[in-house]
């Protein structure tokens, strides 16, 4: 096991207001780590900081070898080995399903237009649309928006996928696909980091879950253990506001 | 005196002569305008989130620059009258590189001056339109092709460019018919289009009702046919 992702004594503040504080965390190959915790808690921004959507104020962050900030005019190559999905799909709306996942292996990994073709329908084949490929985002569900969006993450070949609240805008009858999609990714052995409110998501596909309180993490261990036996008084009081 | 329809068959000729004059200045200079207009409003945004966000080292000086010049320019064109830029691009700018340069009988004809009066002009609004319309692109999209790893080029030709352009229709719409009017003030300049034309004809016969009537009936086409080409270009787009 290497460690993929090494946060260092990471803060990170927007002005004068802190929301992360001295984070020190490390994460493997193959991990696959669930973030909880209430809003406000720094989750989302920890996360973006993974692939300098945010770069971080403080402290050093080691993506896939490059150091942030020190090496932040080399942001691209982290970009390139990790893919992100996000709460409100973002898929691009000029673009068919097909030309969406497509535009990763074009413009990043320079493949021509047939070989980005051959990649793209493989995989809207794995997560259920090869029928909708010619479709635009306008015409397709929120679930199958989100689910394309994963494809399109996933084109790039990432090592490492992040998924900022994946389910949180879909309808419950939606959420399960696009579960059933991340479990399927999950199993591939691919790293990811997901923030989610899907407790299930944790305890059947999660192999570790962090607990986000304050701008720290609060907890860090199994997430079967964690679930099942919540010892802080603020995971258990928090694990009962999700409903779980 | 009623409004006698045969000096407008007489006035015909020289009008669509005129016209076309009007129809050239007009093209070049929304084409160049829309040229110049991207490039500002591009450069007003520079280093912003709305183009994926802050530079780092040398580019973010040059960003920061980049966004002086722009809005220099924006404002220096918006707070002027097109006829004094007019009468400024061909009559002072002569001599002021006489003055600065020492270099005698660099002028424009009257056409060239025409033009770029309406290039820098219209450059100066379509600007404000390309930066409302760039700045209007949902910033998830932004952030989803950044996330990617692609270039900031790439990012501006692919993701935000053909999203911005659809929104930036109609208020470019707006901004080619004013200039395509604008052309009008040019008589002060002695260019002959279609006002000029209509002015010198008025000034033979006096007639001053068939002839201002066939004059506006020939700048109602041409801007009806302005319309036309651009509810076609919205419409190919297609951005659903």
């Amino acid at each position: 096991m290497s460690a993929l992702i090494e946060f260092r004594d990471v803060g990170k503040s927007f002005g004068p207001v802190e929301v992360l504080h001295n984070i020190d965390l490390t994460i493997d190959q193959g991990e696959v780590v669930v973030l909880v915790g209430p809003s406000g808690s720094g989750k989302s921004t920890l996360l973006r900081c993974i692939n300098g959507l945010e770069m971080v104020t403080s402290g050093e962050l080691v993506v896939d070898g490059i150091h942030l900030p020190r090496q932040k005019r080399r942001i691209r190559e982290v970009r390139q080995e990790v893919g992100m999905v996000f709460q409100l799909f973002h898929l691009f709306p000029h673009m068919s399903a097909l030309d969406n996942v497509a535009f990763g292996p074009r413009k990043v990994r320079g493949m021509s237009r047939e070989e980005a073709h051959d990649v793209a329908k493989d995989l809207l084949k794995k997560v259920g649309l090869d029928d909708r490929s010619h479709h635009y985002p306008a015409e397709l569900s929120g679930g199958q928006q989100q689910r394309v969006a994963i494809a399109r993450a996933l084109a790039i070949n990432p090592k490492i996928m992040l998924f900022d609240e994946p389910t949180s805008a879909l309808d419950p009858e939606l959420r399960e696909e696009v579960l059933n999609v991340m479990i399927a990714v999950a199993e591939q052995g691919i790293t990811m980091v997901v923030v989610t409110h899907e407790m299930s998501f944790a305890s059947k596909a999660g192999s570790r879950l962090l607990f986000m309180d304050g701008g720290r993490i609060a907890e860090d261990g199994d997430p079967q253990t964690l679930l099942r036996n919540p010892s802080s008084e603020r995971l258990q009081n928090f694990l009962q506001h999700v409903g779980y | 005196m009623g409004f006698e329809f045969k000096y407008v068959v007489e006035s015909i000729p020289a009008l669509l002569q005129g016209a076309k004059l009007t129809w050239y200045i007009t093209i070049i200079g929304i084409v160049g305008g829309l040229a110049l207009g991207t490039l500002a409003g591009l450069m007003r945004l520079a280093g912003t989130s709305a183009v994926g966000g802050a530079s780092y080292g040398h580019f973010r000086w040059l960003a920061i620059t980049s966004q002086k010049v722009a809005i220099g320019y924006i404002e220096l064109i918006r707070g002027t009258p097109i006829i004094v830029q007019a009468m400024f691009i061909y009559f002072a700018l002569p001599m002021l590189i006489e003055v600065t340069t020492g270099y005698k009988g660099i002028r424009f004809d009257a056409l060239t001056a025409a033009i770029i009066t309406i290039i820098i002009n219209a450059g100066a609004y379509m600007a404000e339109i390309v930066r409302g319309a760039v700045q209007s692109v949902n910033k998830g999209l932004v952030e989803a092709g950044m996330a990617m790893g692609i270039s900031r080029l790439q990012l501006i030709t692919s993701v935000i460019g053909p999203i911005a352009f659809k929104r930036a229709i109609p208020p470019l719409g707006n901004q080619f018919i004013i200039s395509l009017k604008d052309t009008s003030l040019f008589i002060v300049i002695g260019v002959g289009e279609l006002t000029r034309q209509g002015q010198e004809i008025m000034a033979s016969n006096f007639r001053a009702l068939e002839i201002w009537s066939a004059v506006a009936v020939c700048y109602l086409i041409m801007t009806t046919a302005l319309a036309l080409i651009l509810k076609f270009m919205e419409r190919r787009i297609k951005i659903i």
